[in-house]
C-alpha cells in the first residue's frame, strides 16, 4: 500500500516558481522533505504554483507541510496557489487550514535567575502554607477527638479495632525483629569501644539507656510511619480519587470522624504497645550479644541492668509513643485527604506522607530530649 | 476489485480461566467503514477490541490486520502494524505526568525522525483538529474534563495518521451535545483521512448517526448487519435492543 516516498522538484522562470510534488506525502516520509520546503518558502519570487497532480497519497502531516509552505509564501506577498488538487486532498487541505490556530504548546519559561527566585519564593510560601494547614488539621482532629471523648458512642469501635490489628498486631514480627537486631548491634559496638577503656561492663548501661530512651521508640515509629502512615494515605487517597470521601460528606458523615479518628486512635494505642515490645526484644538482643562478647552471665546482666538503668528511662521512651503515633496518623490521613484527581497524586502524597511523618517524629524527639534535659529526667 | 478486509477475525475464542467469552467468532471490517460493536454488559465487547489489538491472547482462532496474522509477526512487524492504527481507550488513557501536547508528541517522537519544529506544528494541528481549545495544550490530564480527555486521547491516537482507529465507548459519559460533536468529528475524520473505524459503543444515537455496519455480540458469537437488517432480527436480545423505548427514541423519524 505504501507507494514511492514523497518527492518534490522546483522549476524557476524569473519571478515564477513552480513546485511539482509527487509520491506519498505521509508522516514517515516528511523528515527529508520538511527542510527543503522550509527553504522553498524563502525563495525570492512573486508567483508560485504548487502542483499536486502527481501526489498519490497524503495524510494530515503531509497536507500540513504543503499548506504551511503556501501560507508562508503568501505571508511574504507571493501569489501562491495549489494546482491539480485531487478532491480528497482538497478536503484534507481545507481541514488542515482550519486547524491552523495559534497554540501554546509549552508553558511560558521565565529567565533562569528569575525562575530560581520565584521557585524559592513558591517553596517558602508552600512550606508556610503546609505548616498552617497541618496546624489547622491538628486543630480539627483534636476538636473531633474531644467531641468523641465527650460522647464515646460516636467512636467507631469496629473500625478502631480493625485498625489496631492492622497497625499493631501485624507489625509485631517486623518491629520485634528489627529492634532485636538493633539491640545486638548496639551491645556489640558498645562493647568494642568500651573494651579500650577496660569498661566493658558498662555495655549494659549503654544498651539499657539508649534502647529504652531512644532506639526502641524511634525504630518503632519509623517502621510504623513507613508501614502504616503510608497505608493510611493510600487508603484515604484512593477513596478520594473514587469520590468516596465526597459521597461520605453528602450523606452527613464527617470524614474526620469516620476515617481519621479511628486511625489516629489506633496508632495512639498501638504505638506504645509496640514500643514495649521493641524494648523487650531490643534488650533481649543486647543481652545475647553482651553475654557472648563480654564475659558476664545472663544473671549478672540482669542485675546490672536493674542497677544501671532507672525506671524513668523506660517511661521516657514510652511517653513519647502516643505523641509520635498521633503525628504519624495525622500526617498520613491528612496527605490522603489532600489527594486530588488521579492515581499519580496518590503516589506523590504517599511518598510525602512517609517523609513528612518521619521528619516530624525526629523533630518531636529532639524537642522531647531538650524537655527531658530541662526537667532533669 | 474486491479489496481484502482491513481486519479479519476467524474462529476467535477467548477464555478467562474456565469462563468462555467468545466462541468461534468471525468478522470482517472493510476499508473505510465505521464498524460498531454492541452487546450487553459483560458480553465481551472491550475484550474483542483488546484481542484484535493484541492486548489479550485468543485461546483459538486468527486475527489478521491488513492481511497479516498478528500472532505470526515478530516484534518489528508488530511495531510497524501498531504505527498504522490508533487506539482511544475509554477514559483517554493519557499519560498523567505529561501535558496534553506532550502526550500527543509521544508517538511522533518515538516512531518518526521528524524535526522538533515540525512535530510541534503537527501536534498543534492535531489538537486543533479534535476541537480542543488552544489553552488545553499545556494542561495535565487531571486538569481536563472527561470530554476533553477523550478528545486529547483521540488527538494522540491520530498523531501518526493511522489507517484504523479503534474507539472504546468514545461517547460514554459525554453530554448529548458533546457526544453528537464527537460523532460528527469521527465522521469528518473518516471522510478526509479515509479512516477505518472500529468502535465499541452503547450509544444508540451514535449507531444511527454514523455506523455503516454493526456487530451484535450475543451468545459468545456475533450477528452482523446494518441497523435496518438487525432491526428485523428475531433474536430476543437484538430485538429488544433495537426496539426498546430508548431505541425508538433514538431512531430518526
Amino acid at each position: 500500500m505504501r507507494t514511492a516516498s514523497g518527492w518534490f522538484k522546483t522549476e524557476r522562470e524569473g519571478e515564477r516558481l513552480r513546485v511539482i510534488a509527487g509520491g506519498s506525502w505521509e508522516t514517515g516520509a516528511l523528515a527529508e522533505l520538511d527542510g527543503g520546503l522550509r527553504r522553498l518558502a524563502g525563495e525570492p519570487v512573486r508567483i508560485a504554483a504548487i502542483d499536486l497532480s502527481a501526489v498519490d497519497s497524503m495524510d494530515t502531516a503531509g497536507a500540513w507541510v504543503l499548506y504551511r509552505t503556501r501560507r508562508d509564501l503568501r505571508a511574504r506577498g507571493v501569489a501562491a496557489e495549489f494546482e491539480g488538487v485531487d478532491r480528497s486532498f482538497a478536503d484534507l487541505l481545507a481541514r488542515v487550514e482550519e486547524g491552523d490556530v495559534e497554540q501554546t504548546l509549552v508553558r511560558d519559561r521565565l529567565h533562569p535567575v528569575i525562575a530560581l527566585i520565584a521557585h524559592i519564593g513558591e517553596v517558602s510560601l508552600a512550606a508556610f502554607h503546609e505548616c498552617a494547614s497541618l496546624l489547622s488539621f491538628l486543630g480539627v482532629t483534636v476538636i473531633t477527638l474531644g467531641r468523641s471523648i465527650v460522647r464515646p458512642r460516636r467512636i467507631r469501635f469496629t473500625s478502631l479495632v480493625s485498625h489496631i490489628e492492622q497497625v499493631g498486631l501485624t507489625a509485631i514480627p517486623i518491629v520485634g525483629l528489627l529492634s532485636f537486631l538493633i539491640g545486638v548491634v548496639i551491645a556489640y559496638q558498645g562493647a568494642e569501644q568500651l573494651r579500650q577503656f577496660g569498661a566493658q561492663v558498662f555495655t549494659v548501661n549503654l544498651l539499657g539507656n539508649s534502647m529504652l530512651r531512644e532506639m526502641a521508640i524511634l525504630m518503632t515509629a519509623i517502621v510504623v510511619a513507613g508501614r502504616s502512615g503510608s497505608a493510611f494515605t493510600a487508603q484515604i487517597g484512593t477513596m478520594q480519587v473514587n469520590e468516596e470521601v465526597d459521597a461520605m460528606r453528602t450523606m452527613g458523615l464527617d470524614p474526620i470522624e469516620v476515617l481519621v479518628l479511628p486511625r489516629v486512635l489506633a496508632l495512639v494505642i498501638a504505638l506504645p504497645l509496640l514500643t514495649v515490645l521493641a524494648d523487650l526484644t531490643g534488650l533481649a538482643g543486647g543481652a545475647l550479644a553482651t553475654v557472648l562478647v563480654v564475659d558476664i552471665s545472663l544473671a549478672q546482666f540482669m542485675e546490672r541492668l536493674n542497677n544501671a538503668v532507672p525506671l524513668a528511662a523506660f517511661w521516657v521512651g514510652i511517653v513519647k509513643a502516643p505523641v509520635f503515633g498521633f503525628l504519624i496518623a495525622m500526617v498520613g490521613c491528612r496527605e490522603g485527604l489532600m489527594v486530588v484527581g488521579s492515581a499519580e497524586s496518590v503516589g506523590r502524597h504517599t511518598t510525602k506522607s512517609v517523609v513528612l511523618s518521619i521528619f516530624l517524629v525526629i523533630v518531636a524527639d529532639a524537642l522531647f530530649s531538650i524537655f527531658f534535659l530541662y526537667i532533669g529526667v | 476489485m474486491a479489496e481484502p478486509p482491513v481486519i479479519r477475525v476467524q474462529g476467535l475464542s477467548t477464555k478467562f480461566g474456565s469462563q468462555v467469552i467468545h466462541h468461534g467468532l468471525d468478522l470482517e471490517v472493510r476499508r473505510g467503514e465505521i464498524f460498531c460493536v454492541v452487546g450487553g454488559a459483560g458480553s465481551g465487547k472491550s475484550v474483542l477490541m483488546r484481542t484484535i489489538i493484541g492486548l489479550i491472547r485468543p485461546a483459538a482462532g486468527k486475527v489478521e490486520i491488513f492481511g497479516e496474522d498478528r500472532a505470526g509477526n515478530d516484534d518489528s512487524g508488530r511495531q510497524r502494524l501498531e504505527m498504522r492504527w490508533g487506539v482511544l481507550f475509554q477514559d483517554g488513557a493519557l499519560f498523567s505526568s505529561l501535558t496534553v501536547a506532550e502526550n500527543v508528541q509521544v508517538p511522533l517522537k518515538e516512531h518518526t525522525d521528524l524535526a522538533p519544529e515540525l512535530i510541534q506544528e503537527i501536534v498543534s494541528l492535531k489538537i486543533a483538529m479534535v476541537g480542543l481549545p488552544p489553552d488545553a495544550c499545556t494542561k495535565y490530564p487531571s486538569e481536563l474534563s472527561g470530554g476533553m480527555r477523550k478528545r486529547a486521547g483521540l488527538a494522540r491516537a491520530l498523531a501518526l495518521d493511522p489507517e484504523i482507529l479503534f474507539l472504546d465507548e468514545p461517547t460514554a459519559g459525554l453530554d448529548p451535545i458533546g457526544a453528537a460533536g464527537f460523532d460528527s468529528l469521527i465522521m469528518s475524520l473518516r471522510q478526509t483521512l479515509g479512516l477505518t473505524v472500529f468502535m465499541v459503543t452503547h450509544d444508540l444515537d451514535s449507531l444511527h448517526a454514523i455506523s455503516d455496519r454493526i456487530a451484535v455480540l450475543v451468545d459468545k458469537a456475533v450477528v452482523i448487519g446494518t441497523i435496518d437488517t438487525l432491526s428485523r432480527e428475531s433474536h430476543a436480545w437484538i430485538h429488544d435492543y433495537f426496539h426498546g423505548p430508548r431505541a425508538r427514541a433514538a431512531a430518526p423519524r
